[in-house]
Protein backbone atom coordinates (compact mmCIF):
# COMPACT_ATOMS: atom_id res chain seq x y z
CA UNK A 1 0.00 0.00 0.00
CA UNK A 2 1.55 2.98 -1.37
CA UNK A 3 0.45 6.35 -1.84
CA UNK A 4 1.40 5.92 -5.74
CA UNK A 5 -1.58 3.69 -5.80
CA UNK A 6 -3.72 6.96 -6.62
CA UNK A 7 -1.78 7.30 -9.65
CA UNK A 8 -4.55 4.58 -11.06
CA UNK A 9 -7.40 6.88 -12.65
CA UNK A 10 -10.09 4.16 -11.89
CA UNK A 11 -8.72 4.04 -8.74
CA UNK A 12 -8.10 7.65 -7.97
CA UNK A 13 -11.81 8.50 -9.53
CA UNK A 14 -13.20 5.69 -6.88
CA UNK A 15 -11.43 7.17 -3.64
CA UNK A 16 -12.21 10.63 -4.94
CA UNK A 17 -16.07 9.79 -5.36
CA UNK A 18 -16.49 8.34 -1.92
CA UNK A 19 -14.32 11.45 -0.28
CA UNK A 20 -15.63 14.04 -2.69
CA UNK A 21 -19.05 14.24 -0.78
CA UNK A 22 -17.54 15.11 2.25
CA UNK A 23 -15.20 17.51 1.27
CA UNK A 24 -17.98 19.52 -0.52
CA UNK A 25 -20.46 19.52 2.20
CA UNK A 26 -17.53 20.32 4.84
CA UNK A 27 -15.95 23.23 2.85
CA UNK A 28 -20.02 24.73 2.45
CA UNK A 29 -20.57 24.32 6.01
CA UNK A 30 -17.19 25.80 6.83
CA UNK A 31 -17.42 28.81 4.71
CA UNK A 32 -21.45 29.44 5.77
CA UNK A 33 -20.45 29.19 9.04
CA UNK A 34 -17.21 31.23 8.85
CA UNK A 35 -18.50 34.33 6.79
CA UNK A 36 -22.05 34.41 8.67
CA UNK A 37 -19.97 34.59 11.70
CA UNK A 38 -17.32 36.87 10.64
CA UNK A 39 -19.89 39.54 9.15
CA UNK A 40 -22.59 39.03 11.39
CA UNK A 41 -21.47 38.12 14.83
CA UNK A 42 -17.99 40.07 15.46
CA UNK A 43 -17.37 43.48 16.33
CA UNK A 44 -16.31 46.21 14.21
CA UNK A 45 -12.61 46.90 14.59
CA UNK A 46 -11.72 49.83 16.91
CA UNK A 47 -10.06 52.09 13.70
CA UNK A 48 -11.61 50.26 10.23
CA UNK A 49 -15.12 49.47 11.18
CA UNK A 50 -16.69 47.26 9.43
CA UNK A 51 -14.76 47.24 6.37
CA UNK A 52 -12.07 44.86 8.40
CA UNK A 53 -14.40 41.75 7.41
CA UNK A 54 -13.20 41.46 4.23
CA UNK A 55 -10.84 39.98 5.56
CA UNK A 56 -12.23 36.85 5.88
CA UNK A 57 -12.35 37.14 2.51
CA UNK A 58 -9.02 38.16 1.36
CA UNK A 59 -6.33 36.51 3.43
CA UNK A 60 -8.28 33.00 3.15
CA UNK A 61 -7.86 33.60 -0.68
CA UNK A 62 -4.49 34.55 -0.41
CA UNK A 63 -3.24 31.63 1.20
CA UNK A 64 -4.74 29.70 -1.18
CA UNK A 65 -3.77 31.39 -4.67
CA UNK A 66 0.15 30.71 -3.12
CA UNK A 67 -1.01 27.56 -2.04
CA UNK A 68 -2.47 26.41 -5.13
CA UNK A 69 0.66 27.12 -7.29
CA UNK A 70 2.93 24.90 -4.56
CA UNK A 71 0.47 22.50 -5.07
CA UNK A 72 1.17 22.39 -8.77
CA UNK A 73 4.49 22.88 -8.27
CA UNK A 74 4.60 19.27 -6.42
CA UNK A 75 2.09 17.73 -9.09
CA UNK A 76 4.27 19.00 -11.96
CA UNK A 77 7.42 17.20 -10.54
CA UNK A 78 5.41 14.12 -9.65
CA UNK A 79 4.84 13.79 -13.43
CA UNK A 80 8.31 15.01 -14.50
CA UNK A 81 9.87 11.94 -12.08
CA UNK A 82 7.03 9.30 -12.15
CA UNK A 83 5.44 10.35 -14.71
CA UNK A 84 1.18 9.85 -13.26
CA UNK A 85 -1.05 11.05 -15.97
CA UNK A 86 -3.34 11.87 -12.89
CA UNK A 87 -0.76 14.50 -11.42
CA UNK A 88 -0.66 16.56 -14.78
CA UNK A 89 -4.16 16.83 -14.90
CA UNK A 90 -4.31 17.70 -11.24
CA UNK A 91 -1.71 20.40 -11.81
CA UNK A 92 -4.19 21.37 -15.16
CA UNK A 93 -7.25 21.33 -12.98
CA UNK A 94 -5.78 23.42 -9.68
CA UNK A 95 -4.56 26.10 -12.15
CA UNK A 96 -8.01 28.04 -13.13
CA UNK A 97 -8.71 27.93 -9.08
CA UNK A 98 -5.25 29.02 -8.27
CA UNK A 99 -5.92 32.14 -10.66
CA UNK A 100 -9.37 32.64 -9.39
CA UNK A 101 -8.31 32.81 -5.77
CA UNK A 102 -5.52 35.12 -6.85
CA UNK A 103 -8.12 37.37 -8.48
CA UNK A 104 -10.12 37.34 -5.45
CA UNK A 105 -7.78 38.01 -3.43
CA UNK A 106 -6.74 40.94 -5.94
CA UNK A 107 -10.47 42.59 -6.11
CA UNK A 108 -11.46 42.06 -2.43
CA UNK A 109 -8.02 43.78 -1.67
CA UNK A 110 -8.75 46.46 -3.59
CA UNK A 111 -12.37 46.75 -2.38
CA UNK A 112 -10.77 47.29 1.37
CA UNK A 113 -7.83 49.19 0.16
CA UNK A 114 -10.08 51.89 -0.99
CA UNK A 115 -12.08 53.23 2.10
CA UNK A 116 -8.55 52.30 3.90
CA UNK A 117 -5.61 53.49 2.40
CA UNK A 118 -7.57 55.67 0.24
CA UNK A 119 -6.96 53.83 -3.50
CA UNK A 120 -7.95 51.13 -5.31
CA UNK A 121 -4.32 50.31 -6.18
CA UNK A 122 -0.96 50.87 -5.17
CA UNK A 123 2.44 49.37 -6.58
CA UNK A 124 3.10 48.05 -2.87
CA UNK A 125 5.13 44.68 -3.28
CA UNK A 126 2.36 42.47 -1.91
CA UNK A 127 -0.23 43.69 -4.72
CA UNK A 128 2.50 43.43 -7.58
CA UNK A 129 3.65 39.99 -6.45
CA UNK A 130 0.04 39.04 -6.87
CA UNK A 131 -0.82 40.19 -9.92
CA UNK A 132 2.51 38.66 -11.27
CA UNK A 133 1.60 35.69 -9.68
CA UNK A 134 -2.28 36.39 -11.77
CA UNK A 135 0.34 36.46 -15.17
CA UNK A 136 2.02 33.52 -14.47
CA UNK A 137 -1.18 31.52 -13.94
CA UNK A 138 -2.45 32.84 -17.51
CA UNK A 139 0.23 31.81 -18.88
CA UNK A 140 0.25 28.67 -17.42
CA UNK A 141 -3.27 27.48 -18.97
CA UNK A 142 -2.84 29.22 -21.85
CA UNK A 143 0.09 26.95 -22.73
CA UNK A 144 -2.17 24.19 -22.01
CA UNK A 145 -4.79 25.10 -23.96
CA UNK A 146 -2.41 26.16 -26.84
CA UNK A 147 -1.05 22.38 -27.33
CA UNK A 148 -2.93 19.48 -29.00
CA UNK A 149 -0.69 16.86 -27.58
CA UNK A 150 -1.67 15.61 -24.36
CA UNK A 151 1.73 14.74 -23.02
CA UNK A 152 3.32 17.12 -24.78
CA UNK A 153 1.19 19.64 -22.81
CA UNK A 154 1.91 17.87 -19.86
CA UNK A 155 5.48 18.29 -20.14
CA UNK A 156 6.00 21.64 -21.70
CA UNK A 157 3.65 22.88 -18.86
CA UNK A 158 5.49 21.04 -16.12
CA UNK A 159 8.50 22.91 -16.80
CA UNK A 160 7.40 26.16 -17.42
CA UNK A 161 5.34 25.51 -13.54
CA UNK A 162 9.03 24.69 -12.32
CA UNK A 163 10.95 28.07 -14.17
CA UNK A 164 7.73 29.77 -13.49
CA UNK A 165 8.39 29.17 -9.82
CA UNK A 166 11.54 29.88 -9.22
CA UNK A 167 10.97 33.58 -11.01
CA UNK A 168 8.01 33.71 -8.93
CA UNK A 169 9.89 34.02 -6.25
CA UNK A 170 12.77 36.05 -7.62
CA UNK A 171 9.64 38.54 -8.74
CA UNK A 172 8.79 38.73 -5.17
CA UNK A 173 11.85 39.66 -3.55
CA UNK A 174 12.58 41.91 -7.03
CA UNK A 175 9.26 43.76 -6.34
CA UNK A 176 10.14 44.39 -2.67
CA UNK A 177 13.32 45.89 -3.43
CA UNK A 178 11.91 48.12 -5.71
CA UNK A 179 8.76 49.56 -3.31
CA UNK A 180 8.36 49.54 0.26
CA UNK A 181 4.53 49.59 0.47
CA UNK A 182 1.45 50.13 2.40
CA UNK A 183 0.38 46.64 2.88
CA UNK A 184 0.92 45.65 5.88
CA UNK A 185 2.82 42.65 7.17
CA UNK A 186 1.99 39.23 8.26
CA UNK A 187 -0.54 39.53 10.83
CA UNK A 188 -1.14 35.44 10.94
CA UNK A 189 1.37 32.78 12.17
CA UNK A 190 1.48 30.01 13.68
CA UNK A 191 4.12 29.97 16.59
CA UNK A 192 2.66 33.59 17.85
CA UNK A 193 0.91 33.62 21.17
CA UNK A 194 -2.14 35.08 19.52
CA UNK A 195 -2.44 36.56 16.18
CA UNK A 196 -5.35 38.63 16.07
CA UNK A 197 -8.11 38.87 18.71
CA UNK A 198 -9.51 35.94 19.17
CA UNK A 199 -13.06 37.37 18.52
CA UNK A 200 -11.60 37.77 14.63
CA UNK A 201 -9.09 34.81 14.77
CA UNK A 202 -11.69 31.80 15.26
CA UNK A 203 -13.87 32.67 12.73
CA UNK A 204 -11.39 33.21 10.30
CA UNK A 205 -10.01 29.77 10.86
CA UNK A 206 -13.25 28.73 10.21
CA UNK A 207 -13.09 30.60 6.94
CA UNK A 208 -9.65 29.30 6.02
CA UNK A 209 -10.49 25.55 6.60
CA UNK A 210 -13.44 26.04 4.29
CA UNK A 211 -11.31 27.61 1.24
CA UNK A 212 -8.53 24.35 1.81
CA UNK A 213 -11.83 22.24 1.45
CA UNK A 214 -13.25 24.12 -1.22
CA UNK A 215 -9.73 23.62 -3.23
CA UNK A 216 -9.64 19.99 -2.45
CA UNK A 217 -13.02 19.78 -3.81
CA UNK A 218 -12.74 21.56 -6.80
CA UNK A 219 -9.51 20.08 -7.33
CA UNK A 220 -11.20 16.72 -7.20
CA UNK A 221 -14.21 17.23 -8.87
CA UNK A 222 -12.25 19.33 -11.99
CA UNK A 223 -9.80 16.05 -12.54
CA UNK A 224 -12.08 13.64 -12.38
CA UNK A 225 -13.80 15.78 -15.23
CA UNK A 226 -10.27 15.57 -16.88
CA UNK A 227 -9.47 12.33 -16.89
CA UNK A 228 -13.26 10.97 -17.63
CA UNK A 229 -12.93 13.93 -20.95
CA UNK A 230 -9.78 12.15 -21.76
CA UNK A 231 -11.11 8.47 -21.85
CA UNK A 232 -14.29 9.73 -23.76
CA UNK A 233 -11.58 11.26 -26.21
CA UNK A 234 -9.88 7.94 -26.16
CA UNK A 235 -12.90 6.00 -26.68
CA UNK A 236 -13.61 7.80 -29.77
CA UNK A 237 -10.50 7.88 -31.12
CA UNK A 238 -10.55 3.80 -30.91
CA UNK A 239 -14.17 3.92 -32.45
CA UNK A 240 -12.89 5.89 -34.93
CA UNK A 241 -10.22 3.30 -36.02
CA UNK A 242 -12.39 0.05 -36.05
CA UNK B 1 29.25 25.77 -32.33
CA UNK B 2 31.13 28.36 -34.06
CA UNK B 3 29.97 27.18 -37.17
CA UNK B 4 26.58 27.47 -36.15
CA UNK B 5 26.63 30.94 -34.60
CA UNK B 6 28.39 32.32 -37.62
CA UNK B 7 25.78 31.10 -39.63
CA UNK B 8 22.94 32.07 -37.76
CA UNK B 9 24.61 35.73 -37.29
CA UNK B 10 25.19 35.98 -41.08
CA UNK B 11 21.27 34.56 -41.79
CA UNK B 12 20.36 37.16 -39.47
CA UNK B 13 21.99 40.11 -41.14
CA UNK B 14 21.71 39.08 -44.63
CA UNK B 15 18.24 37.42 -44.81
CA UNK B 16 16.31 40.77 -44.23
CA UNK B 17 14.40 41.86 -41.42
CA UNK B 18 15.37 40.01 -38.35
CA UNK B 19 18.61 42.81 -37.64
CA UNK B 20 17.01 46.00 -38.27
CA UNK B 21 13.71 45.02 -37.13
CA UNK B 22 14.30 45.35 -33.32
CA UNK B 23 16.19 49.01 -33.80
CA UNK B 24 13.77 50.74 -35.91
CA UNK B 25 11.33 49.38 -33.24
CA UNK B 26 12.87 50.37 -30.08
CA UNK B 27 13.26 53.55 -32.11
CA UNK B 28 9.50 53.95 -32.61
CA UNK B 29 8.72 53.50 -29.13
CA UNK B 30 11.13 56.19 -28.45
CA UNK B 31 9.70 58.88 -30.61
CA UNK B 32 6.40 58.01 -29.77
CA UNK B 33 6.51 58.13 -25.33
CA UNK B 34 7.04 62.11 -26.17
CA UNK B 35 3.94 61.91 -28.02
CA UNK B 36 2.18 60.32 -25.45
CA UNK B 37 3.31 62.17 -22.17
CA UNK B 38 3.80 65.42 -23.82
CA UNK B 39 7.36 67.29 -24.60
CA UNK B 40 8.15 68.86 -20.94
CA UNK B 41 11.91 68.47 -20.72
CA UNK B 42 11.86 67.60 -16.74
CA UNK B 43 8.85 64.74 -17.31
CA UNK B 44 10.80 62.99 -19.89
CA UNK B 45 13.70 63.06 -18.05
CA UNK B 46 12.75 61.60 -15.16
CA UNK B 47 11.25 58.60 -16.74
CA UNK B 48 13.81 58.48 -19.90
CA UNK B 49 15.99 55.41 -18.04
CA UNK B 50 12.11 53.40 -17.83
CA UNK B 51 11.25 54.11 -20.94
CA UNK B 52 14.33 53.06 -22.56
CA UNK B 53 14.12 49.70 -20.93
CA UNK B 54 10.74 49.31 -21.54
CA UNK B 55 11.73 49.86 -25.08
CA UNK B 56 14.66 47.40 -25.35
CA UNK B 57 12.34 45.03 -23.94
CA UNK B 58 9.80 45.16 -26.49
CA UNK B 59 11.96 45.42 -29.12
CA UNK B 60 13.88 41.88 -27.94
CA UNK B 61 10.51 40.10 -27.14
CA UNK B 62 9.76 41.34 -31.36
CA UNK B 63 12.15 39.45 -32.54
CA UNK B 64 12.09 36.34 -30.34
CA UNK B 65 9.83 33.92 -32.39
CA UNK B 66 12.15 33.88 -34.97
CA UNK B 67 14.98 32.44 -32.66
CA UNK B 68 13.85 28.78 -33.58
CA UNK B 69 10.96 29.13 -36.10
CA UNK B 70 12.42 29.59 -39.08
CA UNK B 71 15.11 26.55 -38.38
CA UNK B 72 11.93 24.68 -37.35
CA UNK B 73 10.01 25.21 -40.79
CA UNK B 74 12.56 24.19 -42.89
CA UNK B 75 13.80 21.16 -40.55
CA UNK B 76 17.16 22.38 -40.30
CA UNK B 77 15.90 22.13 -36.08
CA UNK B 78 15.82 18.21 -36.20
CA UNK B 79 18.83 18.06 -38.29
CA UNK B 80 20.75 20.44 -35.30
CA UNK B 81 19.27 17.98 -33.01
CA UNK B 82 20.91 15.04 -34.40
CA UNK B 83 24.10 16.67 -35.31
CA UNK B 84 26.60 15.66 -32.54
CA UNK B 85 26.06 18.49 -30.13
CA UNK B 86 24.73 18.76 -27.32
CA UNK B 87 21.23 20.43 -27.26
CA UNK B 88 22.26 22.73 -23.90
CA UNK B 89 25.08 24.09 -26.26
CA UNK B 90 22.66 24.94 -29.31
CA UNK B 91 20.07 26.61 -27.15
CA UNK B 92 23.16 28.86 -25.75
CA UNK B 93 24.33 29.32 -29.25
CA UNK B 94 20.84 30.82 -30.17
CA UNK B 95 20.84 32.72 -27.38
CA UNK B 96 24.23 33.66 -28.22
CA UNK B 97 22.95 34.90 -31.38
CA UNK B 98 19.91 36.24 -30.29
CA UNK B 99 21.78 38.65 -28.59
CA UNK B 100 24.19 39.89 -30.77
CA UNK B 101 21.78 40.53 -33.11
CA UNK B 102 18.86 42.27 -31.63
CA UNK B 103 20.60 42.85 -27.31
CA UNK B 104 24.02 44.20 -28.73
CA UNK B 105 22.35 47.02 -31.15
CA UNK B 106 19.73 47.96 -28.37
CA UNK B 107 22.98 48.68 -25.76
CA UNK B 108 24.43 51.07 -28.31
CA UNK B 109 21.43 52.31 -29.93
CA UNK B 110 20.12 53.25 -26.07
CA UNK B 111 22.61 56.33 -25.54
CA UNK B 112 21.73 57.67 -28.42
CA UNK B 113 17.84 57.23 -28.36
CA UNK B 114 18.90 59.11 -24.72
CA UNK B 115 19.29 62.35 -26.37
CA UNK B 116 15.60 62.67 -27.71
CA UNK B 117 14.53 62.07 -24.13
CA UNK B 118 16.84 64.13 -22.45
CA UNK B 119 18.57 61.61 -20.59
CA UNK B 120 20.48 63.57 -17.77
CA UNK B 121 24.07 63.83 -18.37
CA UNK B 122 24.94 61.22 -15.45
CA UNK B 123 22.34 58.94 -16.99
CA UNK B 124 24.25 57.58 -20.00
CA UNK B 125 26.61 55.51 -18.98
CA UNK B 126 24.52 53.86 -16.62
CA UNK B 127 21.96 53.18 -18.79
CA UNK B 128 24.61 51.41 -21.19
CA UNK B 129 25.78 49.25 -18.25
CA UNK B 130 22.35 48.31 -17.67
CA UNK B 131 21.37 47.30 -20.66
CA UNK B 132 24.94 45.69 -20.97
CA UNK B 133 24.13 43.40 -18.27
CA UNK B 134 20.32 42.74 -18.62
CA UNK B 135 20.08 41.91 -22.09
CA UNK B 136 21.58 38.56 -21.96
CA UNK B 137 19.35 37.86 -19.66
CA UNK B 138 16.47 38.92 -21.62
CA UNK B 139 18.05 37.20 -24.44
CA UNK B 140 18.41 33.49 -22.25
CA UNK B 141 14.67 33.79 -20.58
CA UNK B 142 13.68 35.32 -24.50
CA UNK B 143 15.29 31.38 -26.07
CA UNK B 144 13.12 29.93 -23.38
CA UNK B 145 10.04 31.07 -24.21
CA UNK B 146 10.70 31.10 -27.74
CA UNK B 147 11.53 26.59 -27.52
CA UNK B 148 8.66 26.49 -25.60
CA UNK B 149 6.25 27.29 -28.14
CA UNK B 150 8.24 26.63 -31.46
CA UNK B 151 5.60 24.29 -32.90
CA UNK B 152 2.68 26.36 -32.21
CA UNK B 153 0.49 28.05 -34.80
CA UNK B 154 -0.72 31.31 -32.72
CA UNK B 155 2.91 30.98 -30.71
CA UNK B 156 4.08 34.88 -31.02
CA UNK B 157 0.85 36.24 -28.58
CA UNK B 158 1.31 32.97 -26.24
CA UNK B 159 4.93 33.54 -26.39
CA UNK B 160 4.60 37.01 -24.92
CA UNK B 161 2.29 35.86 -22.33
CA UNK B 162 4.72 33.74 -21.08
CA UNK B 163 7.57 35.38 -21.61
CA UNK B 164 6.87 38.82 -19.95
CA UNK B 165 6.32 38.00 -16.29
CA UNK B 166 9.52 35.88 -16.46
CA UNK B 167 11.21 39.51 -17.32
CA UNK B 168 9.57 41.16 -14.33
CA UNK B 169 12.46 40.64 -12.04
CA UNK B 170 15.11 41.99 -14.78
CA UNK B 171 13.11 44.95 -15.48
CA UNK B 172 13.14 45.95 -11.91
CA UNK B 173 16.69 45.91 -11.24
CA UNK B 174 17.48 47.17 -14.52
CA UNK B 175 15.39 50.02 -14.83
CA UNK B 176 16.46 50.68 -11.15
CA UNK B 177 20.14 50.94 -11.96
CA UNK B 178 19.44 53.29 -14.98
CA UNK B 179 17.10 55.58 -12.29
CA UNK B 180 19.52 55.31 -10.13
CA UNK B 181 22.58 56.36 -12.13
CA UNK B 182 20.63 59.02 -13.47
CA UNK B 183 20.19 60.49 -10.19
CA UNK B 184 23.93 60.23 -9.17
CA UNK B 185 22.73 57.58 -6.59
CA UNK B 186 24.44 54.72 -5.43
CA UNK B 187 23.77 51.65 -7.93
CA UNK B 188 25.67 48.98 -6.57
CA UNK B 189 22.97 46.71 -5.05
CA UNK B 190 20.81 46.58 -8.19
CA UNK B 191 23.33 46.04 -10.29
CA UNK B 192 24.88 43.51 -8.33
CA UNK B 193 21.45 41.55 -8.52
CA UNK B 194 21.16 42.41 -12.54
CA UNK B 195 24.15 40.73 -12.79
CA UNK B 196 23.19 37.97 -10.68
CA UNK B 197 20.14 37.18 -12.49
CA UNK B 198 21.93 37.49 -15.73
CA UNK B 199 24.78 35.21 -14.58
CA UNK B 200 22.40 32.88 -13.44
CA UNK B 201 19.93 32.63 -15.82
CA UNK B 202 22.87 32.04 -18.15
CA UNK B 203 23.93 28.75 -16.36
CA UNK B 204 20.79 27.22 -15.68
CA UNK B 205 18.22 28.02 -17.74
CA UNK B 206 19.69 26.68 -21.36
CA UNK B 207 19.04 23.24 -19.89
CA UNK B 208 15.17 24.00 -19.37
CA UNK B 209 15.01 25.38 -22.93
CA UNK B 210 16.80 22.02 -23.87
CA UNK B 211 14.66 19.87 -22.17
CA UNK B 212 11.41 22.11 -23.66
CA UNK B 213 12.93 21.68 -27.48
CA UNK B 214 13.76 18.04 -26.73
CA UNK B 215 9.84 17.34 -25.97
CA UNK B 216 8.86 19.46 -28.64
CA UNK B 217 11.10 17.96 -31.10
CA UNK B 218 9.38 14.07 -30.07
Amino acid sequence: MSIWEYANPVKFIRTTDKILPWVSVGAVLCLVTGLVWGFFFTPDDFRQGSTVKIFYLHVPAAMMAINAWVMMLVASLVWIIRRHHVSALAARAAAPVGATFTLIALATGAFWGQPMWGTWWAWDPRLTSFLVLFLFYLGYMALWSAIENDDTAADLTSILCLVGSVFAVLSRYAVLFWNQGLHQGASLSLDKEENVADVFWYPALVCIAGFILLFIALVFLRTQTEIRARRARALMARERQA
Amino acid sequence: MIALLTRDLRLAVRAGGGFGLGLAFFLIVTVLVPFGVGPETGLLARIAPGVLWIGALLACLLSLDRIFALDWEDGSLDLLATAPLPMEGIVSVKALAHWLTTGLPLVLAAPVLGVLLSLPLEGYFWVLVSLAAGTPALSVIGTFGAALTVGLKRGGLLLSLLVLPLYVPTLIFGAEVARRGAEGLAVQTPLLMLAGISAGVIALLPFASAAVLRINLR
